[in-house]
Parts: structure tokens; C-alpha cells; sequence
């Protein structure tokens, strides 16, 4: 302790309190406050930029999302309106179909009444004409018979003897 | 890329330069005067871990028993009943008396006493000089290394700083070098002990101290022979200001600490007995931060030198084949562990220092915890 006190030197303590004092100062002034500045400041931007580009990132994905999103939405509206078109499709044939067959239905049965009195009126005319023809017949076969008095009499025999059937 | 082996290469090359100067001078010393050579490095290292009123880079004996010295002097001023100011080349590296206005100096053991005509020391029984000591403000060879590295930091870090308003903020040369150091001491010695905060206003000195410290060490390595940091005065003052510092930014946290260590934890008459012992500890912990502070650095520098020192001169004690080789290898690996020790004992002031004032500037953790939640 005795040897530091001797070796402590007056004067080199003023000077050193009075140097690193002023140094203190100055290195302050010219070199930490702009360093620390400078450093400061590129930290602060480097930490702006990378906010920025997350920024970005995240922009880009929202633009993404959009992007896929109105093309998920696209293709929905065309499934829709092919899935519309093919019921419309469907609908339309199935009432063609429909209509067709109503037509159709229609058809067959104006030609059946049309075929049911063409028939009738074919049975009433051939009714007609078997009529006229067994009038006919009958007429002949009766002027025959007539002509003939013994024929007459066996003519209204038989059917005296049909009527005693009866 | 060129430019730092042609460093490295320039520091080896002046460290060895050094060593060979220590060399010659002794082994001629000791050969012309017959003193025993022990003797004569003792002295000689004892001489340079002084501080000294010239600057000499290297001295040696001429075949007629003549020192000659090779430096420069340097303005010795004494306050002595006025402003005395002469250059130091009047003393002859102590081997004559300075004469300025009618009074006689002498230089001993690198102070200046004053004398008579005649020279005459007085000595009391401890054979200390009993002369009369002037206020000694000369500019020593300390001063000189203090000036030449305040120079030399605020040359290299104002040309940083300056670098980054023309670069966009990129440093360049050695800026690059020693950016790394800097946001170093920002991030892992003042942010985590002192506090995101408060750690600002300590940035400059902390910065300062650590530059300062790291590059004298790294002067006492070179062959000029400086020993600044591990002179006592310079330490002293610098465990001042870092006791200066945490003193007078303390807050009411810290001095409630000081006197109240204990603080609502027990009634105060349980505390009576308790702070007998405990308030005296804490008041002397006040000062005993700051003095291990100046005793280590002291202390480190100082052996650092004596002993890388010793090991040369075993060199010339040896003289053999195999024993100096060895020592020289030991010096070397001694100046290679010295290198380290420079980085690290500025390092651990500069980090002690950050340590203290993180405990004088802390606000009461309460009021963290308010911040915090008040933050989120």
C-alpha cells in the first residue's frame, strides 16, 4: 500500500482526469453520438424494410387468397350455370318427351275415333248394304217363290210350323 | 486483405524489435559496469514500469562507458511558487541538476525533488527522500501515450462515423474491424446491465473507457515500453469517474438501497441490529466497487509486464543454448497470453462499469412490473 501511495503520481492524475475528460468530449461529440446514430438508424431500417417486406408477404398472400378465391368462385358459377344448363337441357327434353307423347297420345286417339267411326260408318254402309241386298234377295227370292202356288203354300206352312216351335 | 498482414506482420515485427532493444542494452550495461546482471534487469524493469520525464525509445553504453539514451524530451512543468516550465533534457536522465530561476531540481527514481546547489537528497531512516517534492504537472511519457491514443481514437472513430454519412451507413477499413466491437459493448455489456432504458447516457463513456484501456494496453505491448495502464495514478482516475458516475446518476432506488437494504420486509426495530452491520457493509461497498476496479487493472497491466519482462531477461542470464531459446518461447507465449489480457482487462472494466452503473440507475422493480403491463 506504502509503495502504491509512493508510485501514485500527482500530476499524472490531473492529466489523465483532464485528458480522458476532453476525450470523453470529443469522442462523444465526433465519433459515439454519430456512430451510435448511424447505427441506430440502419438498424431502424433494416427493421423497417423487413416490416415492410412482411408487409409485402402478407399483401401477397391476401392477393393471392383474392386471386384464388374469385377463381374458386369462377368455377363455382360456371359448375352452377353448366349444372342449370344441363337441368334446362333435361327439363327441355323431358317436356319435348312429355309433349310427344301428349301429341302422340293425341294423334292415336283422333285416328282410333277417326278409325272407330270410319268403322262404324264401314259396318252401318255394309249393315246398310246387306240390307238392301238381303231386301233384294228377298224380294227375288219371294217373286220365285210366289210363282208358284204350291210353293206359297209349303212356304206358309214352314213357318206356321216354326211359330208352333216357338 | 494485404493491408492486415502487412499489420500483423508490423506487429510482430515491433514486438520483437522491442525485445531485442531491452536486450542489447542491458547485456552491454552489465558487461561494462561488472553490476551483478540480476540487478540490472531488476532495475531496469523497475525503471520501466515507472512513468518518466523523457521519451526514450532505447538506450545503450558506448565502449567508453557512456549512456546514450535515443529519444526525445519532453516539458517537465513544476508549480513551486510558479509556473516553472524546461525541458526535461536539462535533468540528463537524471544525472544532472536542473537549474530554473535559482532553484535546483533533481530527478530520482523518476521524481523531481528539490535540491541544493550541490544535489543533495536527504534520506529518513527507510531511506525514503525526505527532499521537498514540487507539484509535478510535467508532460511524462504517460501524458504523451494518453494524448497519442485520444488522438489516435478520435481520429479512427470520427473517420468511422464519418464513413457512414458517405457510405449510406456502411462502415469501411478498419471501421469494419472495430464496428463489430463497438455494438458489442452496446448489446452484450450495456444493454443487459444496465437496461434497454437507461443504457443510453452511459454508451459514451462506456464506449471511451473500453477503447481507451484496450488500446494502451495494447501500446504497453509495443517495443515504446509504455506502462499507462498499469500506473497507478491513471487507474485511480479512472475508478473515479466510474465511481463519480454511478454516484451521481444513482437514483432514489439506489440510495434507498444503500441505507435501507432491506426495505418493508421486517418491522424497523428488527432492522436496527441487522443495519448496525449492514448499512457500514453497504457504504463500503460504494467504495470498494470502484477500488477493485483500479487495483485489478493495476495489478494486471503491471504484472503482465513484469513478468514478460523477467522472461526476457532470463534470456541473458541463462545465456546457453537451451535456456534462453526456452524463455525467449516462454516470452513469446507470454506476449501472445499478454495480447489477450490487454483485450480482456478492458473488457472487464468497461463491463464492471456497465455492472455498477446498472445498479445505481435500476428504478424500483414495482414500477417495472406497472410499466410492463401498462406496455401490453
Amino acid at each position: 500500500m506504502a509503495k502504491l501511495l509512493e508510485e501514485f503520481s500527482l500530476g499524472l492524475f490531473f492529466w489523465q482526469t483532464l485528458l480522458f475528460g476532453l476525450l470523453l468530449f470529443l469522442m462523444w461529440k465526433f465519433a459515439w453520438k454519430p456512430i451510435l446514430k448511424a447505427v441506430n438508424d440502419r438498424e431502424d431500417g433494416i427493421k423497417n424494410a423487413l416490416d415492410a417486406a412482411e408487409d409485402a408477404k402478407k399483401e401477397m398472400q391476401n392477393v393471392t387468397a383474392d386471386s384464388e378465391k374469385l377463381l374458386k368462385e369462377a368455377r363455382a358459377e360456371r359448375e352452377a350455370m353448366l349444372k342449370e344448363a344441363r337441368e334446362i337441357k333435361d327439363k327441355i327434353v323431358a317436356d319435348a318427351k312429355e309433349q310427344a307423347q301428349v301429341e302422340g297420345d293425341k294423334l292415336v286417339k283422333q285416328a282410333q275415333a277417326t278409325i272407330e267411326s270410319e268403322k262404324k260408318a264401314a259396318v252401318a254402309d255394309i249393315k246398310a248394304q246387306v240390307a238392301n241386298l238381303s231386301v233384294e234377295i228377298a224380294e227375288k227370292v219371294i217373286k220365285e217363290e210366289l210363282s208358284d202356288k204350291k210353293k206359297q203354300l209349303k212356304l206358309v206352312d214352314d213357318m206356321l210350323g216354326d211359330i208352333e216351335l216357338n | 486483405m494485404r493491408k492486415t498482414v502487412f499489420t500483423k506482420i508490423l506487429l510482430v515485427a515491433t514486438l520483437f524489435l522491442g525485445q531485442f532493444t531491452f536486450a542489447s542494452e542491458k547485456d552491454s550495461e552489465a558487461g561494462n559496469h561488472g553490476k551483478d546482471l540480476k540487478t540490472e534487469i531488476k532495475e531496469y524493469i523497475t525503471h520501466h514500469l515507472q512513468d518518466s520525464h523523457d521519451f526514450s525509445l532505447f538506450s545503450y553504453t558506448t565502449d567508453d562507458g557512456e549512456h546514450k539514451y535515443v529519444g526525445f524530451p519532453l516539458p517537465v512543468i513544476l508549480w513551486d511558487n510558479g509556473l516553472m516550465v524546461f525541458s526535461s533534457s536539462k535533468f540528463h536522465h537524471g544525472e544532472t541538476l536542473a537549474e530554473v530561476d535559482g532553484n535546483y531540481y533533481k530527478l530520482y527514481h523518476g521524481k523531481v525533488y528539490k535540491t541544493d546547489a550541490e544535489g543533495t537528497i536527504n534520506y529518513d531512516e527507510e531511506h525514503h527522500a525526505t527532499n521537498v517534492k514540487p507539484l509535478d504537472l510535467s508532460i511524462t511519457k504517460n501524458v504523451v501515450m494518453i494524448i497519442i491514443t485520444g488522438a489516435l481514437m478520435l481520429w479512427l472513430f470520427s473517420s468511422l462515423a464519418r464513413s457512414y454519412a458517405k457510405n449510406n451507413g456502411v462502415p469501411t477499413g478498419a471501421g469494419r474491424f472495430f464496428e463489430p466491437i463497438v455494438l458489442y459493448i452496446r448489446d452484450d455489456i450495456a444493454r443487459p446491465n444496465i437496461g434497454e432504458k437507461r443504457y443510453g447516457k452511459y454508451m459514451p463513456f462506456l464506449l471511451t473507457i473500453f477503447f481507451f484501456i484496450w488500446f494502451l494496453n495494447m501500446f504497453g505491448m509495443t517495443p515504446l515500453g509504455v506502462n499507462v495502464t498499469g500506473n497507478i495514478a491513471i487507474t485511480f482516475a479512472l475508478a473515479l469517474m466510474v465511481f463519480l458516475i454511478t454516484n451521481l446518476t444513482g437514483t432514489k432506488d439506489y440510495w434507498m438501497h444503500q441505507f435501507n437494504p432491506l426495505g418493508d420486509s421486517m418491522p424497523w426495530y428488527a432492522k436496527i441490529p441487522l443495519y448496525i452491520i449492514l448499512v457500514p457493509i453497504e457504504i463500503l461497498g460504494l467504495f470498494i466497487k470502484p477500488f477493485s476496479l483500479l487495483i485489478r487493472l493495476y495489478a494486471n497491466m503491471q504484472a503482465g509486464h513484469i513478468v514478460l519482462m523477467s522472461l526476457i531477461g532470463l534470456m541473458f542470464i541463462f545465456k546457453s543454448w537451451l535456456g534462453s531459446p526456452l524463455s525467449f518461447g516462454l516470452a513469446f507465449a507470454i506476449s501472445l497470453i499478454e495480447v489477450l489480457v490487454a483485450l480482456l482487462q478492458a473488457y472487464i472494466f468497461t463491463m464492471l462499469s456497465a455492472l455498477y452503473f446498472g445498479f445505481a440507475s435500476e428504478e424500483h422493480e414495482h414500477e417495472h412490473e406497472h410499466e410492463a403491463e401498462t406496455a401490453h
